[in-house]
């Protein structure tokens, strides 16, 4: 088979109800390629992956995954592609090694033939090989769950928020894992709410409500970001935020971390702002021009959308 | 009882079996404070938690939350906190005010009472128009808000927020925290649990627990002195790298 893209989508739209979950979604997962979809809970991602592999038709539109048509190919889709839903969908009541076995089974191969790519997974959770899936910590499930997707040597890897509710230890872990998976050769969709796992992405899509707010690699995301960028610091910062938000020439400002970003109109004049907020008795007070990151973008982004400031 | 002490805590342990999920862990919280309980997976934060909110009783140790003594008072506990986690919180099926008047009545508000608090929570959000609105079809923003509202309708000594910001958009997050600020800066004490390590920056002191012990404990700037790191989320890192446990 000769097609550069594993993954196709144009105009995809679903709805439930009055609930618009994707709105002409357009974009393309090239062969070989780690493809974050990045936004929060509501923004359309599990339906995405529901409808990418064939669970759910769609109401426009159409997809294709590995040239296959998910409305009319499904078959052979399914067998091509490997899904870790974002529930944890294992049988609770059979063990690791049963699980395994059991959907082997299912795709008819062994787990021989898969050694290679699941060993190194498998591993982790080889102590506990006989204990029940239902009684693994989270981490060990969704493990476990890889293992069970990877078991058939998928082409294309569905992954549905790997890493919600993981601490940032573990989280930056599992996306090593991701990228051997990438150096063998499978191409990954894997969805986030983390905005700061975009960066281990070849390229992204920023999802909210539906809508694709933008697509590239997190650099071009990143400077895709339109405004002077400030950071700001200083003694109390819960007062600063609502000061600064009152002064003419700030667009917006809103906490990020240890400082606040502030986004300026063009004739802003630091040296007048800063001097402004010590007359008005704040302290230790610096401001320094910052490079955007992706929630930046994401921010920024959203309101663009909606037309209207949420925030700050 | 020392009234500034929403929390105190000395030597709580418990075990499972063999296992010792939280191991002798002391901290004190104090009025009006922003504490954030970090901690790696299986750390034993949600042991912990389960502890400090009359859900289950310490092995050993000894304490109070909200005044109330942690070995023997677990129903005083319940009744005298507020808890909210974004997995559970609010019913979607249910009006704004069928919410309200649901968890009034869990926490023992009289008739009257639930009323006038009613009315102030209502003017207090701008959600006079709102009140019978599915709850559902709210946008994410306004549910948070109610959601921290009705967590804390009881005037609780202490609120308990269980990652309250877990996927929700880069904007709602930060209203959520304003909101924080806000009902800290009026005296609430808030303890929160979060993944988002810029979120660990916002509070007023930070624990970070590691295979059952809290291993750190300061404010994030002094945290930052102490770890010679640039940021929390580097705080974090080089704790819960030396974890033994794992999940």
């Amino acid at each position: 088979m000769n097609f550069s893209n594993a993954i196709e989508i144009k105009g995809l739209t679903k709805r439930y109800g009055p609930v618009v979950a994707l709105d002409r979604i357009r974009l393309e997962v090239r062969r070989g390629e780690l493809f974050g979809l990045i936004g929060p809970d509501g923004a359309g991602k599990t339906t995405l992956f529901r409808l990418l592999t064939t669970l759910i038709d769609p109401d426009e539109g159409q997809a294709s995954v590995n040239g296959m048509d998910t409305a009319t190919e499904y078959r052979n889709i399914r067998k091509t592609i490997g899904y870790m839903p974002g529930r944890f969908s294992l049988y609770p009541d059979l063990t690791v090694d049963e699980n395994l076995a059991f959907f082997a089974a299912l795709f008819g191969t062994n787990l021989r033939d898969s050694h290679d790519l699941i060993d190194p997974i498998y591993r982790q959770i080889k102590p506990f090989r006989t204990r029940r899936a239902g009684k693994l910590s989270g981490g060990m499930k969704q493990k476990l769950a890889l293992c069970c997707a990877l078991i058939h040597r998928p082409s294309v890897l569905f992954l549905d928020e790997p890493t919600t509710g993981v601490d940032a230890v573990s989280r930056s872990e599992f996306w090593d894992m991701l990228a051997e998976l990438k150096a063998k050769g499978i191409s990954i969709l894997v969805s986030t709410p983390y905005m700061d796992e975009a960066n281990r992405c070849d390229r992204i899509a920023l999802i909210n409500e539906g809508k694709v707010l933008g697509i590239d690699t997190p650099q071009g995301i990143v400077s895709g970001f339109n405004a002077p960028l400030f950071a700001l610091h200083g003694d109390d910062m819960f007062g600063l935020l609502k000061a600064a938000r009152c002064y003419a020439g700030v667009r917006t400002c809103y906490p990020f971390g240890q400082t606040h970003h502030l986004v300026t109109e063009s004739g802003f004049n630091a040296v007048r702002f800063i001097e402004t907020l010590s007359a008005e008795g704040f302290s230790a007070i610096e401001l320094y021009p910052v490079e955007a990151g992706i929630e930046d973008v994401f921010i920024q982004r959203m309101e663009n959308e909606s037309g209207q400031s949420h925030i700050g | 009882m020392n009234r500034d002490k929403v929390i105190s805590v000395k030597n709580l342990s418990k075990k499972f079996g063999e296992f010792i999920a939280v191991d002798r862990i002391s901290f004190e919280v104090e009025r009006g404070e922003i504490f954030g309980f970090l901690g790696a997976n299986g750390a034993g934060k949600t042991t912990a938690m389960r502890m400090l909110c009359g859900l289950s009783y310490p092995t050993s140790g000894s304490g109070t939350v909200a005044g109330y003594d942690i070995m023997t008072q677990g129903e005083e506990i319940k009744r005298h906190i507020g808890y909210m986690s974004q997995r559970f919180s609010l019913y979607e099926d249910l009006t704004v005010w069928e919410n309200i008047r649901l968890y009034a009545g869990i926490y023992g508000l009289n008739r009257r009472q639930t009323l006038r608090r009613t009315v102030e929570l209502l003017d207090r959000l701008q959600f006079r128009s709102e009140i019978r609105t599915r709850v559902g079809s709210l946008p994410l923003g306004w549910k948070q808000k109610l959601a921290f509202s009705v967590a804390t309708l009881h005037r609780p000594e202490v609120v308990f927020l269980d990652e309250p910001t877990g996927g929700v958009d880069p904007v709602t997050r930060r209203q959520f925290w304003e909101l924080i600020y806000e009902a800290a800066a009026a005296g609430t004490t808030v303890f929160v649990t979060t993944h988002y390590m810029d979120e660990a920056e916002y509070c007023s002191r930070v624990s970070i627990m590691v295979d059952g012990q809290i291993r750190a404990l300061d404010t994030p700037t002094l945290l930052k002195q102490q770890f010679a790191a640039k940021s929390m989320d580097e705080v974090f890192r080089t704790l819960a790298r030396d974890a033994k446990r794992g999940e």
